[in-house]
């Protein structure tokens, strides 16, 4: 499955177009790691446990996003973007949509 | 003892802050550092907003890459910027914390892809994790994704 956050996949030709795909994620971080991170919060600095937990929803999003355009036969996702938003206290929805389509 | 009970809440908030100026200055000064040799040495990956790719020649493949960072500003710059709050004006703490956040995102998708040519269409999504938790974590992610160019080797001659 080739993705790209452009109209193309360089090097390649759309040879049709599949429409619209997209997967989600919600997420909530647990315990232990709010702790860790209000403590890391006084001197500030990177919160690594949410960075892990972002970047592992995000790679189930695109996962999801990816079987979906398995099943519609494509084998190509162009113009990928992505958005988060807190739907909640302590939870983030992570979106990711695309183009699918076939390229040769 | 009994005389300084009544500074015993003021200490509550006076701890923090000054721990964090003191860690939380030394942090930003060694990110700093680490972000300068870092961007020095990906000077060879060139990085474009541009949608389209800039270096000429075949174009072997392309992947969609990203990098994250979710940072939270200390005690003392929030004490500070609550500060500034009430003149008004540029918030330098937090800008210097977006700015540390953004470079960092942009040097991780870069690393995550050492053997590419070149970056085309790079996005920058900032997000922020303490929307209406009232006395939660003060956090922004950055998150920046592209895609990442791999040109064809050159014919050797």
């Amino acid at each position: 499955m080739f993705l790209s956050n452009i109209e193309t996949i360089p090097g390649k030709t759309i040879t049709a177009s599949h429409g619209v795909v997209s997967g989600s994620t919600v997420r909530a971080k647990h315990v232990g790691r709010d702790i860790m991170a209000g403590l890391k919060n006084i001197v500030g600095g990177e919160l690594r446990g949410y960075t892990e937990l972002l970047n592992e929803s995000r790679d189930q999003a695109i996962e999801r996003m990816k079987a979906q355009a398995q099943q519609m036969g494509a084998n190509a996702i162009v113009n990928v973007r992505f958005s988060t938003s807190s739907v909640a206290v302590g939870a983030a929805e992570i979106y990711v949509y695309g183009t699918a389509v076939t390229v040769a | 003892m009994e005389a300084f009970a009544p500074f015993f809440p003021l200490l509550i908030w006076v701890v923090p802050i000054v721990l964090g100026f003191m860690f939380g200055r030394l942090n930003e000064k060694r990110h700093y550092r680490s972000i300068h040799e870092r961007e020095q040495a990906w000077l060879h990956l060139p990085a474009t907003a541009s949608r389209y790719p800039l270096l000429p020649g075949q174009i072997a493949r392309s992947e969609l890459v990203n990098g994250s960072v979710v940072v939270s500003v200390d005690y003392f710059k929030r004490a500070a910027a609550g500060l500034r709050s009430i003149v008004g004006g540029p918030v330098k703490s937090y800008e210097s914390l977006l700015d540390r956040a953004k470079r960092e995102a942009v040097l991780r998708l870069k690393e995550s892809c050492p053997g590419a040519h070149e970056i085309v269409n790079l996005r920058l999504e900032t997000a922020s994790l303490s929307k209406n938790t009232r006395g939660g974590v003060g956090a922004v992610e950055v998150f920046a994704f592209a895609t990442a160019i791999y040109m064809a080797e050159p014919d050797p001659v």
